[in-house]
């Protein structure tokens, strides 16, 4: 048997699979629902054995068409980054808010992909973002929490 | 039945009715290109204006807004690859190699064309078929609904997944396990939260596919170092934003759409079925009615497979206006919410309505319609600057696809954890997607889970815990027998490709 990584994958959904299958069976039901022909860890269970099933049949088959991927040529750098600003964006969006936050998010992420006309970057995220703010919280009344334009007086 | 659809016709074709369709349509498709904003939210947004208008203005004008959505959640599914809603995520998977291809603007206008001719003719079945339909789809019970929704998982792992039916079969069983996260619908049981608090509603649809969609997609853009727009850069923005469609594209699209429509409408009859089991069986039954040749085309860029699931979609949409308008029973989401607005305008859908207000029952038929007749009229004009989008370089593409994914979550929300989940489905999603796990049959399994969990809950229930329920009638055992055939046959193609 061959180990690439496609079996790597299929060894951790096995893995994944069992421990999801180990919670299905924790779950606590109701006692009168205990012996019910179904109650709520029924179906995750049968699902369990389905990963179980699929994952396993792929480890054990061979796997003649093997996909190989050229790790070297990956851009491994710029997508960590990007994912890096994207969670940073996510934990400060509450705190400091929006139309802050996500201009900050844009410019930061233009730049790392190589973007340098500051100009355009700078156009592209604060009149941007204002104007989507105004769409969403102006127009179609959907409520943006902002405590940095409430601290400006901007916003209420 | 004339008198009828004549009194329908005379109150929707009113100047101030036209005008409401128009700015309905117009709205609805802003809306619908909003990832998290689909037709369901652009309705409800709009109930309390319909408010101010009478009965038939205010249904117009919502059914502007509903077209409009569904145009616009194409739009993003061709352009960006973010199909905001579940019924248009089998839309992208050749709209968007087309769009990929430097032909957004044909790709659009095939959805475009394809809706329209799919919501034409489920206009013209439901003038004719509406009441026996009814009938039928009463006639579905809980086996039927669950060995459908069981055919529609192994069709669309069968069609997805490039001759590795396994990998696509795991994919289905890790969407239905997502699915599963949060409460339990009947008992309230908490599942798989691990006591955090913000898994107990379960994980929202559209964080799931923004994540597995529109942010793995950036990923991989940026992971593999390629261009999407290197298409776009390659032909004029006159030739990127053409609606131009062909001879030839014009005859697979002929000989598409009357097929694909009949299966729209038929599943879009059933009450919970809907427009995402429509386009996806659409999409596989399509696959295997052409010829090789075009099947190898599908996933980049077929006119078969865009029109497909854009003509089932927009026909199951008019199809879930049988049960709505004859029984009372609203089949989806879209549907409840334009229930709660009949009701508020003082309209009881049901089998009364359609005997005793027939003039109703046709204005709401026909206002649909002209809705439809409108959005193609006002969208094709706009698809050459629609289409524009993806003439936006990559360096600012990128970033506007997260900043329009995250904030799609955040507007739902308004969490953090719901951001962090979805970039942690990404990584995962963009990683599987290197190595050709598919994430279409995860996607339509996640959309299932709850409706198969519930429609296998009541089998079992009225079965007693025994699993005869699936031979027991009919209707189950063809539609089982049918994915057993679907199932051996992936073996059969499998072990003579040497590829499972």
């Amino acid at each position: 048997m061959n180990i690439n990584t496609t079996k790597i994958i299929s060894l951790l959904f096995f893995i994944f699979s069992a421990f999801y299958l180990y919670t299905a069976y924790q779950i606590q039901v109701f006692t009168f629902d205990e012996n019910a022909p179904f109650n709520a860890k029924t179906f995750p269970i049968y699902l369990g054995y389905a990963g179980l099933f699929f994952s396993g049949l792929k480890l054990i088959l061979p796997d003649p068409n093997t996909i190989k991927v050229d790790h070297k040529n990956l851009e491994y750098k710029k997508t960590v980054i990007l994912i890096l600003i994207a969670i940073i964006y996510g934990a400060t969006i509450l705190k400091v808010g929006y139309f802050l936050t996500t201009s900050l998010f844009l410019i930061t992420s233009y730049y790392f992909l190589g973007e340098r006309r500051w100009w355009l970057m700078l156009l592209l995220s604060f009149p941007f973002v204002a104007a989507f703010m105004f769409l969403l919280h102006g127009i179609l009344d959907i409520y943006l929490r902002d405590p940095f334009l409430k601290l400006l007086g901007i916003m209420g | 039945m004339i008198e009828g659809i004549l009194i329908g016709l005379k109150t929707a074709l009113t100047f101030q009715n036209i005008f409401m369709v128009m700015v309905g349509c117009f709205f609805g498709t802003i809306i619908g290109m909003l990832p998290g904003l689909g037709p369901m939210t652009a309705i409800a947004l709009m109930i309390p204006i319909t408010y101010g208008f009478d009965p038939a203005t205010g249904l117009i004008l919502m059914a502007g807004v509903y077209y409009g959505a569904v145009f616009g959640g194409s739009t993003s599914s061709i352009l960006l690859n973010a199909p905001g809603v579940p019924g248009t995520v089998a839309t992208s998977f050749d709209g968007y190699p087309m769009a990929q291809q430097g032909k957004a603007g044909k790709a659009l206008a095939i959805a475009a064309w394809s809706s329209f001719a799919g919501g034409t003719l489920a206009a013209i079945y439901l003038l004719f078929m509406a009441p026996s339909l009814s009938k039928v789809s009463l006639s579905f019970r809980s086996p039927d609904y669950f060995a459908l929704m069981i055919l529609g998982l192994t069709a669309i792992a069968a069609f997805s997944s490039k001759g590795q039916f396994i990998k696509a079969m795991m994919m289905v069983v890790l969407g239905l396990m997502l699915a599963s996260v949060g409460q339990d619908s009947l008992s309230d049981i908490t599942r798989f939260t691990f006591n955090n608090m913000n898994l107990t509603d379960g994980i929202s649809f559209v964080l799931v596919v923004m994540a597995t969609f529109a942010m793995s997609e950036a990923l991989t853009i940026i992971l593999k170092r390629n261009d999407p727009t290197a298409a776009a850069k390659q032909v004029s923005l006159t030739e990127l934003g053409s609606i131009k469609i062909n001879k030839e594209e014009r005859a697979k699209m002929l000989k598409t759409i009357p097929r694909t429509s009949i299966i729209g409408f038929i599943i879009g009859v059933l009450p919970g079925a809907g427009a995402t089991i429509a386009s996806f069986l659409a999409y596989g039954m399509e696959r295997n009615l052409v010829k090789d040749e075009e099947k190898e085309k599908f996933g980049k860029g077929s006119v078969h497979g865009l029109a497909a699931p854009e003509t089932a979609n927009n026909a199951a949409c008019s199809g879930a206006f049988v049960p709505l308008l004859t029984l009372g029973i609203p089949g989806s989401g879209t549907t409840a919410v334009m229930l709660g607005a009949l009701l508020g305008f003082g309209i009881q859908p049901g089998p009364r309505l359609y005997m005793t207000n027939p003039e109703i029952f046709w204005s709401v038929i026909m206002s649909m319609y002209i809705g439809m007749v409108v959005l193609l009229i006002l969208n094709l004009p706009l698809i050459p600057y629609i289409a524009r989008i993806l003439a936006v370089p990559k360096n600012y593409l990128i970033p506007l696809i997260l900043f329009f994914s995250i904030t799609g979550i955040y507007v739902m929300s308004f969490n953090n954890f719901d951001i962090y989940l979805m970039i942690g489905i990404a990584v995962v999603a963009t990683f599987m997607r290197l190595y050709d796990f598919p994430m279409p049959p995860l996607i339509l399994a996640f959309v299932l889970g709850g409706l198969m969990e519930e429609n296998l809950r009541r089998s079992l229930l009225l079965s007693d815990g025994s699993w005869t329920f699936l031979w027991d009638r009919t209707l189950t055992g063809c539609i089982l027998v049918t994915t057993i055939l679907i199932i051996s046959w992936q073996i059969y193609k499998s072990i003579k490709n040497r590829n499972i």
